[in-house]
């Protein structure tokens, strides 16, 4: 399995200019660590508000199990909402929290 | 989550007709308000053209008391009452098992059992996934267990038995593959401290039992898996006489059976063929998946057709549903004079989003008249295959991709925990079966405006650029076309599909073929289309069934010798693999998808032949095309299709244009990989592209196909003056225009 290398800060840097399109083929692949796997845990965006709001919940074990709340992120935009994500993941999978600037 | 919601009896109708509108306030409201409106354009989004919609005044619009409806989900066979019930005594049951959720609650396999009245019989799997009989005299239950686990997804045959005289009960587990280490065989005798009291006027009912009062056709205890070849007799038979009952009714047993039914027969209908001389046939309930196979099938047979006795098997799930079957709130009657299009009623019990609904629809012109030279052909079929789906969060797969995090509104939540709305046949049910059914009888929460730009949300982008620009049209469905032919097309000089056409039937294939073979026009006007064989169902309006088969992008993948359809004995699976690629019909075929960001097209030599001048009208041969938009950014987005020669892009099209730079995100389909490999997707694989093509077809017939379901998303940008707009409206005065092309 791929694992993502906390020094590629490089990387980070990319997703953030550009969240969605064209990714260099190594960004593809922390993306498709990060995207893959299964459903438990998953972070998912709850629309609270029509083309507004988000919310941060993650996946129950089984389809239909309660999505639990994420506090603390409230998101006004998809893209910021990928940006936080990346970070939270980025730190889960590397063991590092993901600073840059 | 969703504060109400509701359905109509009828999808396609035409003025004058009338229409049954069923609504449920699932949060209490008391009272709830109805509007009828034609709708525009449901891209509510910012960065779209709004939400657009025409009330249109009608008695029928109004306050309606609010209620709560409920829908019995779950497939079963009903066997109506019998005296041979009622007077039962002693007995025997015995069947072919195939469980897919052993240890998923207690499960009936067959029943003459009420749960209220405590009486009767019933064969289940019990808690613990192993064989049980439950027995009741109306004041107490017992239950006798083997305690055994049946193996999921494994054979077993299962019998009971019950002598009433010595109140002997022997049961019977026995699996069918012989293997090591297998603990799943069991038998048992074991002595009871009741007679059991047969409920009166119950049905015998299979993979459920009856848990209503009176006449309440409540059910519960649904069975997941598969039931073969079940029996009941009126003694209890020996374990030879059961062997002999397993392939039918043996003169010697004839005065002893009760039922012996027989699920190879009938198997395109609901119809359930009793062999005994009692005849006790029952119907099966909900769109149970019939044309499974039996215990029998050895890899030989494929087509169900050929040895419907390997397909002896029916599949149950406790989430199947056919018709909510919900009581009307009103009754809708079009005016007249009400010109087609797409309509709904909207339904209102609050201001908030989750407080509204669209219970849409299809009005077709008068019977037997065009009011327009063109119709827009409704991809109902393809509304329906994805109605209520479940797959873009359930799916593993979904986010990595959409290359995007998954999104879930109110509507996905309310469904998220409402199974018992229904499955589509993008989702697999409870046992991780695909669920190879879905019927528009039900709110179908999915072909909504206001909601997500695919399919139906973006099918009115389509409609919309028609009334930003003053074209009148017709509108049609899916499955008018299936019942209609292509009567339902001649009258028209261009039909206009809308962004993903995905699922036809032979029917709908032929008609559209010999319409373009007539002189017609077809205006391809998305992408993944002409991709899916389906049937629907001959009796039951308003379902479709399929088998995804050994290819195509697909969210679950049927069993072996599973690929034939049960409706119609057709081998359902790509049409691809009938010999009927697209790119045979409309020029290019899907190839890739991706989900992140849309492109553009740049405009090829084919642009430039003078046979396809008339489609470039305004646009500049270095211009990109279609760079913009509301779906990703471009018009060649989502799933893309391309020509190709050898599936049937005929030799005269012209390539007129193809998109380029699409992301990592867009990958290959797999029936266009011999093998896996690197390199599939939208930075490396040609293949990973849209291509645009025209040709002519006989008698001054045309095709003209833009291959992107993002295509109808770029046509309102710049207040429809762009190139996608241009484009469009170039070939749709061309193909209005009577001059043979």
């Amino acid at each position: 399995m791929y694992e993502i290398d906390p020094e590629r800060i490089d990387l980070a840097r990319e997703f953030r200019a550009q969240p969605l399109g064209r990714h260099s083929g190594e960004l593809q692949r922390v993306l498709n660590r990060m995207r893959g796997g299964p459903n438990a845990g998953r972070y998912i965006l709850v629309c609270t508000e029509r083309h507004k709001e988000w919310r941060l919940g993650r996946m129950g074990a089984r389809p239909g199990d309660p999505i639990e709340p994420v506090p603390g992120h409230v998101f006004h935009s998809s893209l910021e909402a990928e940006w936080v994500v990346f970070k939270l993941r980025w730190q889960e999978l590397t063991g590092r929290p993901l600073t840059l600037d | 989550m969703l504060e109400i919601v509701g359905y109509a009896d009828r999808h396609s109708v035409r003025p004058g007709e009338r229409l049954k509108i069923m609504v449920s306030c699932e949060a209490g409201a008391k009272r709830f308000r109805a509007q009828l409106a034609r709708l525009i354009c449901g891209d509510d989004s910012p960065i779209g053209p709004g939400y657009k919609e025409q009330p249109i005044a009608n008695a029928a619009n109004g306050d309606y008391p609010g209620r709560r409806q409920t829908i019995e989900v779950g497939s079963s066979v009903v066997v109506p009452p019998s005296p041979h019930f009622d007077t039962l005594h002693s007995f025997s049951l015995q069947a072919f098992v195939w469980p897919t959720l052993p240890g998923r609650g207690r499960q009936t396999i067959l029943s003459l059992w009420s749960e209220p009245g405590r009486t009767g019989l019933a064969l289940v799997m019990d808690e613990d996934g192993g064989l049980a009989l439950l027995l009741g005299d109306g004041k107490h239950e017992e239950i006798v267990r083997l305690g055994a686990p049946m193996i999921g997804r494994e054979w077993y045959f299962v019998a009971a038995s019950f002598d009433a005289d010595s109140r002997r009960v022997e049961l019977y587990q026995e699996p069918l593959a012989r293997r090591a280490r297998d603990g799943s065989a069991a038998l048992k005798q074991a002595t009871v401290n009741l007679t059991p009291k047969m409920p009166q006027g119950a049905s015998f009912l299979m993979a459920a039992h009856g848990a209503g009062e009176g006449d309440s056709p409540l059910m519960a205890g649904h069975f997941n898996g598969k039931i073969e070849a079940p029996r009941l007799a009126s003694r209890a038979l020996t374990r030879a006489e059961m062997e002999a009952l397993k392939q039918g009714v043996p003169a010697a047993l004839e005065g002893s059976v009760v039922g012996a039914w027989d699920f190879a027969r009938d198997i395109p209908t609901d119809r359930i063929h009793d062999l005994s001389a009692n005849r006790l046939d029952g119907a099966a309930v909900n769109l149970p998946t019939r044309a499974m196979k039996g215990h029998n099938w050895q890899g030989e047979v494929f087509a169900w057709t050929q040895a419907p006795e390997q397909y002896a098997a029916i599949h149950f799930h406790d989430d199947d549903l056919y018709d909510a079957g919900w009581q009307p709130d009103f009754d809708l009657t079009l005016p007249d004079d009400l010109k087609s299009g797409i309509y709904a009623v909207r339904l209102s019990c609050g201001e908030r989003h989750e407080q509204q609904a669209f219970v849409t629809f299809f009005v077709r012109p008068p019977k037997g008249q065009a009011t327009a030279p063109i119709a827009f052909l409704a991809s109902t079929a393809t509304y329906i295959a994805y109605a209520n789906s479940h797959h873009g969060w359930n799916d593993p797969l979904s986010e990595i991709c959409y290359g995007a995090l998954i999104d879930l509104g109110p509507t996905e939540m309310f469904l998220d925990q409402r199974p018992d709305f229904g499955r589509s046949t993008y989702d697999i049910h409870a046992d991780g079966s695909g669920s190879c059914f879905s019927s528009r009888l039900r709110p179908i929460l999915n072909s909504r405006p206001q909601h997500r730009i695919w399919n139906f949300g973006a099918d009115l982008h389509i409609i919309d650029w028609l009334e930003a620009s003053g074209q009148a049209y017709d509108v049609i469905t899916d499955e008018d076309l299936h019942h209609e032919g292509v009567a339902l097309l001649a009258p028209y000089r261009a039909i206009l599909t809308g962004s993903h056409p995905e699922y036809h039937s032979r029917v709908m294939l032929d008609a559209i073929e010999a319409y373009l073979g007539r002189g017609g026009r077809l205006m391809y006007l998305g992408g993944n289309g002409f991709y899916w064989r389906i049937a629907w169902h001959p009796s039951k309006l308003g379902v479709i069934e399929i088998r995804r088969g050994e290819n195509g992008t697909r969210t679950w993948i049927a069993e072996p010798g599973e690929y034939y359809l049960a409706c119609t004995g057709e081998l359902s699976g790509l049409w691809r693999n009938s010999g009927l690629a697209p790119q045979a019909l409309v020029g290019v075929g899907y190839a890739s998808e991706g989900f992140d960001v849309s492109s553009y097209y740049r405009r090829l030599p084919g642009s430039f032949d003078p046979r396809a001048a008339f489609v470039f009208e305004g646009v500049d041969k270095n211009e990109r095309i279609g760079d913009f938009g509301s779906v990703g950014g471009g018009a060649a987005g989502l799933e893309l299709d391309i020509a190709d020669r050898l599936l049937g892009t005929p030799p005269h099209a012209l390539v007129l244009a193809s998109s380029e730079r699409h992301s990592n995100v867009y990958v290959t389909t797999p029936e266009e990989l011999m093998s896996a490999y690197p390199g599939i997707d939208g930075i490396e694989d040609p293949k990973v592209r849209a291509d645009m093509v025209f040709f002519e077809t006989p008698d001054g017939g045309g095709v003209f196909s833009v291959g992107s379901i993002a295509w109808p998303g770029s046509l309102a940008h710049n207040h429809y003056d762009n190139n996608i707009a241009r484009i469009t409206g170039n070939v749709l005065r061309r193909f209005i225009d009577p001059k043979p092309l």
